[in-house]
C-alpha cells in the first residue's frame, strides 16, 4: 500500500470549486441548448419535407457515430477557421457540447413525439388547431413529460462527459484536480477526490431520477 | 484564415523520421482494435454474470450486482481511466505495486482494456437484467419444475432467451466500446485519438488527420454493427421475434 | 349541412371507401353503423379532413373539405368531434382542455373562455371536476368532458366516432344521455355507433356500411322495421341478439 496524504484536499477546495462551477455551467448550457436544438432537429427529422429530414438525420447520425473526444478536437480545430479568431478552450467546449448533445436529445425528443398517440393530434386538429399549434400545445408538452426521466439521465451522462474537455485543456473539475495534484505532488489523492465528487453528484441525481420516474408515470 | 491542404501528408515521413504518418495511423488503429475487442470480451463475460445476479431471488446478491452497476455508471470514464492507472496500483501489496509501476509489459494497454471492460460490463449488465426481466415469469417456474437448479435454469433456459432479446441494445454498446476506447489516449495508449493529436501537432495538417481518423472510427463502428447483425441473424429462433419487439 | 359525393379512399392498394354518397341536413341526426373494418370511422374522419381522400368530394356548410385552398383549421373549429378514446389532453386540467382551442383558435379572452367552459361542464354534470386532470376521471366522465370541449367551440354540427365503444357498460348511459339531449336541442349530428337503442330513439336516418360501401341509407324506422339488404339483416340480427 502506498502512502497517502489526504490533507491536500483542504487547500485544493477553492480550485475544485471553480472547476466544478465551470463543469456545472457547461452542463447546464449544453443541456438547455441541446434540448432546444435537439427538439428542432427532431421536428426536422419528422418533417414531411424530405431534404430537411435527410439533413437532420445525417447530422444526428454523424454526431452519434464519432467518439466525443474526436468531436471535441474537431470543433477546437475548426471553430477558429470559421470565426477567424482563436477561441478559448472553454468557449469551444460550450459550442461543442451544445452541438453534440443536440444530436442525442434529438433522438430522445423524436421518440417522445412519436410516443404521443395519433388521436391526440386528431383531437387537436378537430378543434381547429393548426399543425404548429397542435405540436406546441398538445404534442410537445406530452413528449417532454414522457421523456423527462430519459432527458435527465442523458444530462447525467452529459455531466460526466464534460470531463473530456481534458483533451483541449479547459479548466473543469477534473482539470482543477489534475493541476492541484501536480502542484502539491499528490495526484493520486486528487484523482480520488474528483472521483468521489463525480460519484456523489451523479449517484444522487440518478436516485432522484428514479424517484421521478415512479411519480411521473403518466396518468391516462 | 487560410488553410493549406496537403492530402499527400499521409505518405510523408514524421518529423523524427523513420516512419510515415500512415504508419502512425495504422499503429493507432491496431491499438484501438486491441483495446476495444479485449474490453468487449471482458464486458460480455462480467456483464452477463452481473446482469444475471441482479435478477437473482437472493436480495444480498442482487444488491451486490446493483452496487457494481452504480459504481461504474456514476464516475466519468476518463476519471476511471486515471483511477485504474494511478490509484489502483497504490492499493496493491508493495511488491506487486512496484512490478505494476515498473515492469508490467504494455501497462497502458492492460489498464485501458481492464477499465473499459469493467465500465462496459456495467452497461451490459443493465441490458441483460432488463432482458431476463422481460421473460415471462412462467419460464423460470417451468425450468425449476422440471428439476433444474436455479443456476441451470439461467444457463439453459433464461439466459439463452434473454441474450437474444438484448442483441440490438448490445449492438449499440459494442459500437460504444470503439468510441469509448478513444479515451485511452489520456493514459498514453497509442490508439487512434492519441495518434490524431500527435499527428495534428507534428504535421500541422489537422483537418486531413482528423478526417482520416474519423473515417477509421466510422469503419470500426460500421463493422461492429454488421458483425452484431450477423450474430443476430445466426441466433434467431423462428417464431420468437414477435416477443422481442 | 354535410354533403358527401362519391367519396373514395385507399391505403396503398387497399380501398377503404368505394364511392360513398350521402348527406346530413341541418338539424338532422344520422347514425352510421356497420361491421368493423367497414370504413365508417374513415368516412366520418373525412368529413373534417382528418383523413385525406383521393376521389369524390365532401363539403360542410358549403365549404369543400378536399379543396387545398380551404382553411382546414378554420373549418374544423366549426365542426365538433368526439373520439372513441376521448383524446383529452392528459397534461391539462379539464378546464384547460376546454379553454385551449377557445383561446388559441377562436381568440376568445380567458374570462370568456372560462365562463363558457364552466357553463358546459355544468351542462354535462361535471362542474365539480373542472380542476381535475383527465387521468383522475372515469371513462364516462372523460367522454362527457370531450363532448363539452367540442361544444365549447359553438360548432354548427357534431361528429361522433364510436363515442361509447371504449366505455365500460355501466358508463355508456351517462354519455348517451348527453347525446340524446343534444339531439333534442336540434344539433346536427353524424354518429358512428353500435348503440341501436340510441339510433331508434333519436336518429332520423341510419346509414349501414360494409366493405367500404354505403349499403343502406334509410329513415331510422324503416331501417329497423324492414332492412332492405341481406347484409344489414345479418348485422342487425347479430348486434341485437347477443
Amino acid at each position: 500500500m502506498g502512502e497517502f496524504d489526504f490533507t491536500v484536499w483542504g487547500p485544493s477546495l477553492p480550485f475544485i470549486r471553480d472547476g466544478l462551477l465551470f463543469t456545472l455551467r457547461l452542463t447546464l448550457i449544453a443541456m438547455t441548448g441541446g434540448i432546444v436544438l435537439g427538439t428542432l432537429l427532431a421536428l426536422a427529422r419528422l418533417s414531411p419535407i424530405a431534404p430537411l429530414s435527410w439533413l437532420a438525420g445525417a447530422y444526428v447520425d454523424t454526431m452519434r457515430s464519432i467518439p466525443l473526444v474526436m468531436v471535441i478536437l474537431w470543433f477546437f480545430l475548426v471553430i477558429p477557421f470559421l470565426t477567424g479568431t482563436p477561441v478559448g478552450a472553454e468557449t469551444s467546449a460550450i459550442i461543442t457540447f451544445t452541438a453534440f448533445e443536440a444530436a442525442y436529445f434529438c433522438e430522445i425528443m423524436r421518440s417522445g413525439i412519436q410516443s404521443v398517440p395519433r388521436g391526440q393530434v386528431w383531437a387537436a386538429q378537430a378543434l381547429g388547431l393548426t399543425q404548429a399549434q397542435a405540436m406546441i400545445h398538445v404534442v410537445l408538452p406530452q413528449a417532454l413529460r414522457n421523456m423527462l426521466p430519459v432527458l435527465l439521465t442523458q444530462t447525467i451522462v452529459l455531466f460526466q462527459d464534460t470531463s473530456l474537455v481534458y483533451a483541449i485543456g479547459a479548466k473543469d473539475l477534473l482539470k482543477a484536480a489534475d493541476v492541484v495534484g501536480k502542484n502539491y505532488n499528490r495526484p493520486v489523492e486528487m484523482i480520488v477526490l474528483s472521483a468521489l465528487i463525480y460519484f456523489a453528484i451523479c449517484f444522487s441525481l440518478s436516485l432522484a431520477v428514479r424517484q421521478l420516474q415512479k411519480r411521473v408515470a403518466i396518468v391516462r | 484564415m487560410n488553410y493549406h491542404w496537403n492530402w499527400g501528408i499521409f505518405g510523408e515521413q514524421v518529423k523524427g523520421g523513420g516512419e510515415t504518418y500512415l504508419d502512425w495511423l495504422i499503429t493507432g488503429l491496431g491499438w484501438t482494435l486491441a483495446v476495444s475487442l479485449t474490453a468487449w470480451v471482458l464486458a460480455l463475460v462480467i456483464g452477463i454474470a452481473v446482469g444475471a445476479l441482479r435478477t437473482a431471488p437472493s436480495r444480498p446478491i442482487a444488491l451486490l450486482g446493483t452496487a457494481w452497476v452504480e459504481l461504474f455508471r456514476n464516475v466519468p470514464l476518463l476519471v476511471q481511466m486515471f483511477l485504474w492507472f494511478f490509484v489502483v496500483p497504490e492499493f496493491l501489496p508493495r511488491e506487486w505495486s512496484l512490478w505494476v509501476k515498473q515492469d508490467m509489459p504494455a501497462k497502458e494497454f492492460v489498464t485501458a482494456a481492464l477499465c473499459l471492460g469493467f465500465f462496459t460490463s456495467a452497461r451490459v449488465a443493465e441490458q441483460v437484467r432488463a432482458g431476463v426481466g422481460s421473460l415471462p415469469r412462467g419460464q423460470r417456474d417451468a425450468a425449476l419444475a422440471l428439476g433444474f437448479t436455479l443456476p441451470q435454469a439461467y444457463r439453459h433456459i433464461l439466459l439463452p432467451q434473454a441474450l437474444r432479446i438484448v442483441i440490438p441494445p448490445l449492438t449499440s454498446e459494442f459500437m460504444n466500446v470503439f468510441k469509448n476506447s478513444s479515451i485511452a489516449f489520456a493514459i498514453g495508449v497509442m490508439e487512434l485519438t492519441f495518434q490524431a493529436r500527435q499527428m495534428q501537432e507534428d504535421s500541422e495538417q489537422g483537418i486531413e488527420t482528423y478526417l482520416a481518423v474519423t473515417l477509421l472510427y466510422f469503419i470500426c463502428a460500421f463493422t461492429a454493427n454488421r458483425g452484431m447483425a450477423w450474430i443476430e441473424a445466426r441466433t434467431r429462433v423462428p417464431g420468437l421475434i414477435a416477443r422481442t419487439s | 349541412m354535410i354533403e358527401i359525393r362519391n367519396l373514395a379512399k385507399a391505403y396503398g392498394a387497399t380501398p377503404v371507401l368505394k364511392g360513398c354518397s350521402t348527406s346530413v341536413a341541418k338539424g338532422e341526426v344520422v347514425v352510421v353503423c356497420g361491421p368493423s373494418g367497414s370504413g365508417k370511422s374513415t368516412l366520418i374522419k373525412c368529413v373534417n379532413g382528418l383523413e385525406a381522400f383521393q376521389g369524390g368530394s365532401v363539403s360542410v356548410d358549403g365549404i369543400s373539405v378536399g379543396d387545398p385552398k380551404t382553411d382546414l383549421p378554420r373549418l374544423r373549429a366549426r365542426v365538433g368531434m368526439v373520439f372513441q378514446h376521448f383524446e383529452l389532453f392528459p397534461h391539462m386540467s379539464v378546464r384547460q382542455n376546454l379553454a385551449l382551442a377557445q383561446l388559441k383558435v377562436l381568440g376568445r379572452d380567458a374570462a370568456e373562455a372560462d365562463a363558457r367552459a364552466t357553463k358546459l361542464l355544468e351542462r354535462v354534470g361535471l362542474a365539480a371536476h373542472a380542476d381535475k386532470f383527465p387521468g383522475q376521471l372515469s371513462g364516462g366522465q372523460q367522454q362527457r368532458v370531450a363532448i363539452a370541449r367540442a361544444l365549447a367551440m359553438d360548432p354548427i354540427c357534431m361528429l361522433f366516432d364510436e363515442p361509447t365503444s371504449a366505455l365500460d357498460p355501466e358508463m355508456i348511459g351517462e354519455v348517451l344521455d348527453v347525446m340524446v339531449e343534444l339531439a333534442h336541442e336540434g344539433m346536427t349530428m353524424m354518429v358512428v355507433t353500435h348503440e341501436m337503442g340510441f339510433a331508434r330513439k333519436v336518429a332520423h336516418r341510419v346509414i349501414f356500411m360494409d366493405q367500404g360501401e354505403i349499403v343502406e341509407d334509410a329513415p331510422a324506422a324503416q331501417f329497423f322495421e324492414a332492412p332492405a339488404s341481406e347484409r344489414a339483416k345479418t348485422f342487425l340480427a347479430r348486434i341485437l341478439h347477443h
